[in-house]
């Protein structure tokens, strides 16, 4: 799992069936620091999370379908947490 | 998932017997301006994708869930075109807490 600031939306009509209905986050994947770690993905929301927030992102197949509950669907990515705080050991980053 | 825009297509005569019909798309990687990062992807299309648009793309084996429950050998599956991308500007400033 990786975390992530959602900065965004993306809107598709024409779409797997399996993702009708579900809400698709632009997500930032973001360093222990909070600065950008690499290119934004694309997951679909499993915590009505919304722009702006710090959420948790699987990157891993079946977690992802779980998560929304839509077995044996093309989805790799999905929000599963919208993250509080994270309290690091001092030295860490 | 990820962003990316359609440039290309792939054609083989030659190719697993569950290909046929399904139409092999090159795709490349867009970053959050909207422009062409990192290499192409060769990926199939679930959805009726063409040349010029912008998708989205799944990878790995759950692309080939997009034909579930026929097994088919691909590792990334366009599975939507993207209308557009909302992007609130408050969200890309807000880097912290």
């Amino acid at each position: 799992m990786l975390i992530g600031r959602v900065i965004g939306a993306v809107w598709a009509t024409q779409k797997q069936a399996s993702h009708e209905g579900q809400k698709i986050l632009y997500v930032q994947p973001l360093n222990l620091d909070g600065s950008d770690r690499g290119d934004p993905l694309l997951a679909l929301d499993a915590v009505d999370a919304g722009a702006g927030e710090r959420v948790l992102v699987t990157t891993e197949g079946w977690s992802a379908m779980t998560a929304v509950d839509r077995p044996n669907s093309p989805i790799d990515m999905a929000v599963i947490g919208i993250i509080d705080t994270i309290e690091l050991e001092p030295g860490t980053i | 998932m990820f962003l990316g825009k359609v440039v290309g297509n792939v054609v083989c005569t030659v190719k697993n017997s569950i290909l046929e019909g399904k139409k092999i798309l090159v795709v490349q990687p867009l970053n959050r301006e909207g422009k062409p990062k990192g290499k192409p992807v060769i990926a199939l299309d679930s959805v009726g994708a063409g040349a010029g648009e912008t998708v989205y793309w799944c990878r790995g084996r759950e692309a080939s869930f997009a034909w579930f429950p026929d097994e088919v050998p691909t590792e990334a599956t366009i599975v939507g075109i993207v209308d557009h991308v909302d992007i609130p500007t408050r969200a890309t400033t807000d880097t912290h807490g």
